[in-house]
């Protein structure tokens, strides 16, 4: 599928612009024919994506660098959401509904993804960053999956 | 963000204003915290008619908190979330272990009645 079109942010791993690029991204995905519904699932999906980036993936570090990049192909909203943090030791564990490394947080991020996006699939290596690429389509029928590396 | 808090009957009332992210967790765990300790209350009531989003962030907060309540004890009730906030609170399962009411009033009493047992 050819991209119609696409849009690259990079920002600061700050707190305050998880609802910067959540409203960015749905902005971005009302080109496409998705209910007011979907795009409020959309702002969380892409919040837990950002969110992990900045305390997982960095660790709560303010000084790094967050990338997602929205495309629209044909029918299909693909948003991916890029750090080079460090990482996920056991991507697997990671995806278990409640798995959390801090206490105070549900470890529902990937959960709310899952459910809230038509598949996710997502990259990591220990040291290496971490790649979050969701896909979600208008009035979907795709199948919901999700794919680990 | 901004949260208005009021102790009533026993209870601490929290009404967040705005969207309950990471941006804003922080802060609400901490007020929140801060009128837990310096008020002799036991149940805690979230008033949600103002709030126009949620994610893992905010619900983490409010987890923390049913959890520091709970432990003496109390209950915590949720009162008026909008429909999409209202949906990603019963997908993290906490509509499990909170109830919810149509207003402060009603969470208020259930309290005392002993009903609103998770």
């Amino acid at each position: 599928m050819k991209a119609k079109n696409s849009t690259k942010i990079e920002f600061l791993s700050v707190p305050a612009n998880v609802a910067f690029i959540r409203v960015v991204v749905a902005a971005f995905a009302s080109q496409l024919d998705f209910t007011l519904n979907d795009l409020e699932e959309i702002k969380v999906a892409v919040s837990e994506a950002v969110t992990n980036a900045i305390i997982h993936g960095y660790d709560g570090s303010q000084d790094k660098t967050v990338r997602v990049k929205a495309t629209i192909l044909d029918n299909l909203l693909e948003v991916e959401v890029e750090d080079e943090g460090k990482g996920i030791e056991d991507l697997k564990k990671a995806l278990q509904p409640s798995y959390s490394t801090d206490p105070e947080r549900m470890g529902l991020g990937f959960v709310f993804m899952q459910s809230f996006m038509d598949n996710l699939h997502v990259d990591s290596t220990p040291g290496g960053g971490t790649k979050v690429l969701m896909r979600k389509s208008p009035n979907s029928c795709l199948p919901r999956t999700v794919v680990e590396h | 963000m901004t949260v208005g808090m009021e102790c009533k009957e026993g209870a601490l009332v929290v009404r967040p204003r705005g969207e309950l992210d990471l941006g804003v967790a922080d802060e609400l765990r901490n007020k929140m915290e801060r009128a837990l300790d310096e008020n002799p209350v036991r149940h805690l009531v979230i008033n949600l008619e103002n709030v126009s989003f949620i994610d893992s962030s905010g619900l983490g907060v409010i987890l923390g908190r049913y959890k520091k309540v709970a432990m003496s004890g109390g209950r915590v009730s949720l009162v008026k979330a909008s429909p999409q906030v209202r949906k990603v609170m019963e997908m993290s399962g906490l509509l499990r272990i909170m109830k919810e009411f149509a207003s402060e009033e009603e969470a208020l009493k259930s309290f005392h009645n002993g009903g609103g047992a998770a």
